[in-house]
């Protein structure tokens, strides 16, 4: 079969985000990376269902030439999972802003990580509400000055990384919205891995949180103030490529290789296959000035998922049950004749 | 005292104890042996909310109303005619429940003064609950029970459990019961896990049953004859299992997967219960971290093409609502069962209601209609689910069973069908080759075509944002207009395909009695009553609510007089006043968490002729 290209994954819908907003960046990355991902899986483009909640980013299946479900404020991770369940063939993702997945779905969100539900949750987290037009949402900062925190937020915000690992989560992995090809390249690794896989995408609202990540996306700026992870590799970043992180004690520690005898082999190498959630728990939290915000994919194992585990029950139950038709139900147990 | 057998076309037998004491058991164990014997029975569970309730206390009294007979019987039975009343709470609690002519069976080694304090009765309970002109059996049953077994080893704890079968072998005497079923079930119960269990448990049932018979102290045994039943293999079945069953049934018809997202609460947990259980037929269960999950899972799964269902009762119901209107506004096929349950808020779990009724119909933002439907009776839950099945695959709606946690933990005997009498369930899936857009509607049923993911050449997009049938977003005026009248048009033809409306007794007269769901064993007596009284009165039920069935406004138009009986304070009349406003209508009505009473309803009619 001929690969498909990004164009046979657009839709024919005009895309209405705001000009100069995050969430192109990242549809763009999703169209261009199925084509690999269906290779690599042997899918077909019909076994695609996009599935999201309400805010701006949730408006992502329109744009997808797949199946689609646009559902309810917070309901995406619910319905996703039980598409998946009903039909462990398909490949679903999922598109969910920060207000959408982490406040009014928050509770489905933790659970589906918990289940280990296969299914690819892409997280819009752009720190604000933009399709209600700009209040506080769970991941703005503490302090965050919007319409309906005229004097700053008095909240902490949640870290997603750090909920997704507090939930067990099998695969996280964080991108921004103009890192197109590490956006590209962390959707392969998430349709690949199976379990439940979330990819956090720090995306600009150009509208209400102008800048929302700017004091680390900035192109000035952007090598000294993150870092992308990749398995097997070390810990390096900077626009020198002279920084790297090291263990120090129970923590982490950005040093300069070749400053107070630093050398490479200090230098942590990523392992996102590690059982041990410490590392990766830290990596995730790691927050601009004191430390490079970790980008790429930071947690990567495996366990048994949901899904899975029901189709091999439903077979298990099926070989060793008496029961086979709803015949054999109703005649079972406890029954008598009248004669 | 001469002792007489006599023979008694009916009786109800009420099992009261601690929540602890294995009431239920021993009244379904009862139940049971009277199905097998031949007997028409209907049951009652009434127990509290509590799992153990402070040992003692009224609040954690559990009963179990068995109604037997050998003629149709209908309703559990208003009043009883053996009490058996393991302790002091058990006998104040349901004292009001007593036949002027009932016999009381009472453990006395639980009437001490600490057992009384805990009941809040004084020295004297019979004369302090008025029930001195009642047959009172005062037995040591934790005495005997005890001696009965004292040779068996078995520790205390374990001797005071086998007490409901001591009293059980003395009902069994009393109603000349064959005690075979229960030896059987005994065997099965301890068979493997437990041998060193079935005789003790024998032993006691069978001293229950020769103390009985020994002491001198019950002046009448009864003889309830077999009923004449159609022929064929039977069983006993609650609400809740056939509620299950019919919606496997319905799958197995569909030719499609079962899924159920449910999240536990009474009194619905048992059709969840039940599905998890048969694996074998391919039914999957997904217990959900909410209510609202349990809904959006099933919605997913009726997108990817599976028979979905979500369980649930009243509160999980509101908290349902708003899925339920992108179920409506998506077209997809769901079936949502409610087994009300005492409102509002958490009112009261476990006691019976139906009170949901508004809610079902209205409780949803927008235009926002779905087929809504009701179950009549215990056994009657597995049609009633089948066919909400049959409806929400074949007209492409989320369709709203309401059934009763009356009808749900209620038991009846039941003529097991055969499912090559039951129709074929054809969903409207898009064929290969044909032309698709989401909104296009079948011309006589108004149903959409159903397109699940894995197809080629159909992929689309759905949700709750309103669409046109090119499933193009669209916020045009005229489009929603079209799209809100054409999803109404689609639930109001469903009416063409259901059976219409079914008049018991004359198809004219003076006073036709209405009800709807599981009040109908209750009002079938009471019209019985009184026309065997000598007068005339015609019963109409309704197991489709919305829509009406198609002929219901001839049929309300044959009567001067029309009476609705419900168990809340007045929605189904409500809601024909304001579907029918040509007629005059007269209600009857009951919220206090309990079904009707016969007598009760034998009142209301008769105040009408």
């Amino acid at each position: 079969m001929p690969k498909y290209t990004f164009k046979e994954f657009k839709s024919d819908q005009e895309v209405r985000w705001c000009p100069g907003c995050g969430d192109h960046g990242v549809l763009a990355a999703l169209q261009r990376s199925l084509p690999d991902v269906t290779e690599a899986m042997g899918y077909n483009k019909e076994n695609y269902v996009v599935v999201s909640g309400i805010g701006c980013s949730s408006r992502l299946p329109y744009y997808m030439n797949t199946y689609g479900f646009h559902s309810i404020h917070g309901r995406a991770t619910a319905i996703s999972t039980g598409i998946k369940v009903a039909n462990p063939d398909l490949a679903v993702w999922q598109a969910c802003g920060d207000g959408d997945a982490l406040a009014i779905g928050g509770n489905h969100f933790i659970h589906a990580i918990r289940r280990n539900v296969d299914i690819n949750i892409i997280l819009f987290n752009n720190q604000i509400y933009g399709l209600t037009k700009g209040q506080y949402s769970p991941t703005s900062r503490f302090g965050a000055v919007t319409k309906t925190s005229p004097y700053g937020t008095v909240e902490h915000p949640f870290n997603p990384g750090s909920l997704v690992l507090g939930a067990k989560g099998t695969f996280f992995a964080r991108s921004l919205d103009s890192e197109l090809k590490l956006t590209s390249e962390i959707m392969l690794e998430a349709a690949k891995h199976e379990g439940c896989s979330v990819m956090e995408m720090l995306t600009n609202c150009v509208i209400f949180n102008d800048g929302a990540h700017k004091l680390i996306a900035d192109r000035e700026y952007r090598a000294d103030r993150t870092i992308v992870l990749r398995h097997g590799e070390k810990m390096i970043f900077g626009k020198e490529r002279n920084k790297g992180i090291m263990l120090d004690g129970m923590g982490l520690r950005v040093v300069t290789i070749g400053e107070n005898g630093i050398t490479e082999d200090d230098i942590l190498v990523h392992d996102a296959h590690s059982e041990n959630v410490g590392i990766h728990m830290m990596l995730a939290d790691m927050k601009y000035p004191d430390f490079p915000v970790a980008l790429g994919v930071i947690r990567n194992v495996q366990d048994v998922t949901y899904d899975a585990g029901v189709r091999n029950q439903l077979e298990e139950v099926k070989e060793k049950s008496r029961i086979q038709c709803v015949d054999d139900l109703l005649r079972s147990g406890s029954t008598w004749e009248v004669k | 005292m001469q002792h007489k057998v006599i023979d008694t076309k009916d009786v109800v037998i009420r099992f009261a104890g601690d929540s602890g004491d294995g009431m239920q058991l021993t009244g379904s164990l009862f139940a049971d042996m009277s199905a097998i014997f031949g007997n028409e029975l209907s049951t009652f569970p009434d127990y509290p909310a509590e799992i153990r309730a402070p040992h003692g206390t009224v609040s954690g009294v559990s009963g179990f109303q068995v109604h037997i007979g050998s003629d149709h019987i209908t309703t559990p039975g208003d009043f009883c005619d053996l009490l058996v009343a393991m302790n002091p709470a058990a006998l104040k609690a349901n004292a009001q429940w007593l036949k002027r002519t009932a016999m009381v069976l009472i453990d006395s080694d639980t009437f001490d003064e600490e057992g009384l304090r805990r009941a809040g009765l004084k020295n004297d309970p019979i004369r302090e609950l008025y029930i001195e002109d009642r047959t009172i059996i005062i037995a040591p049953i934790t005495t005997l029970t005890e001696e009965s077994l004292k040779d068996s080893g078995l520790d205390k704890k374990t001797v005071q459990k086998c007490k409901n079968m001591f009293t059980l072998g003395m009902a069994c005497y009393i109603y000349n019961r064959p005690m075979e079923y229960i030896f059987q079930y005994l065997e099965r119960k301890f068979g493997k896990k437990k041998p060193e269990l079935i005789a003790p448990n024998k032993k006691v049932l069978q001293d229950g049953y020769n103390y009985a018979a020994n002491i001198q102290a019950i002046p009448n045994t009864y003889n309830i004859e077999p009923a004449v039943q159609p022929k064929g293999t039977y069983r006993n079945i609650t609400g809740n299992q056939a509620t299950a069953w019919g919606l496997l049934a319905a799958a197995e018809k569909a030719n499609l997967p079962l899924f159920c997202g449910s999240y536990p609460i009474t009194p619905a947990t048992g059709i969840l219960e039940e599905l998890a259980v048969h694996k074998s037929l391919g039914a999957k269960t997904l217990q959900a971290e909410d209510e609202i999950a349990g809904i959006c899972t099933a919605i997913g799964a009726a997108f990817a093409g599976n028979l979905a269902v979500t369980t649930t009762s009243g509160p999980g119901l509101s908290l349902k609502s708003e899925a339920l209107g992108l179920a409506v506004m998506t077209e997809l096929p769901l079936v949502v069962v409610d087994v009300q349950r005492a409102g509002p808020s958490t009112g009261i779990p476990t006691k019976t209601e139906q009170t949901d009724l508004n809610q079902a119909l209205y409780g949803r933002n927008g235009e926002c209609p779905m087929v809504v439907m009701a179950a009549h009776s215990p056994a009657g839950c597995f049609d009633a689910a089948f066919n909400a099945a049959k409806i929400a695959l074949e007209h492409m709606t989320p369709v709203l069973l309401l059934t009763e946690g009356f009808l749900g933990n209620g038991s009846e005997p039941w003529l097991i069908p055969s499912m090559k009498d039951y129709p074929a369930i054809k969903p409207p899936f898009v064929q290969p080759g044909d032309d698709f857009r989401p909104f296009d509607r079948d011309p006589e049923t108004l149903a959409r075509k159903w397109a699940v993911p894995g197809m080629a050449g159909y992929e689309h997009r759905v949700g709750g944002l309103e669409k046109n049938h090119a499933g193009v977003l669209s916020s045009d005026p005229v489009n929603h207009a079209l799209m809100v009248k054409e999803r109404a048009e689609k639930v109001q033809r469903v009416a063409n395909y259901i059976p219409e409306l079914e008049v018991n007794g004359p198809e004219s007269g003076k006073l036709l009695v209405v009800g709807w769901g599981g009040t109908y064993g209750h009002i079938l007596s009471a019209v019985q009553e009184i026309r065997e009284a000598g007068n005339e009165v015609s019963f109409a039920h309704f197991d489709y609510i919305m829509p009406l069935p198609r002929n219901t406004e001839e049929v309300l138009s044959k009567f001067d007089k029309i009476l609705v009986c419900e168990l809340n304070s007045g929605q189904f009349v409500n809601y024909l006043r304001a579907t029918l406003p040509q007629f005059t209508y007269s209600q009857h009505n009951k919220v206090q968490g309990q079904p009707f009473l016969v007598q009760d309803l034998v009142a209301a009619i008769r105040e009408q002729l």
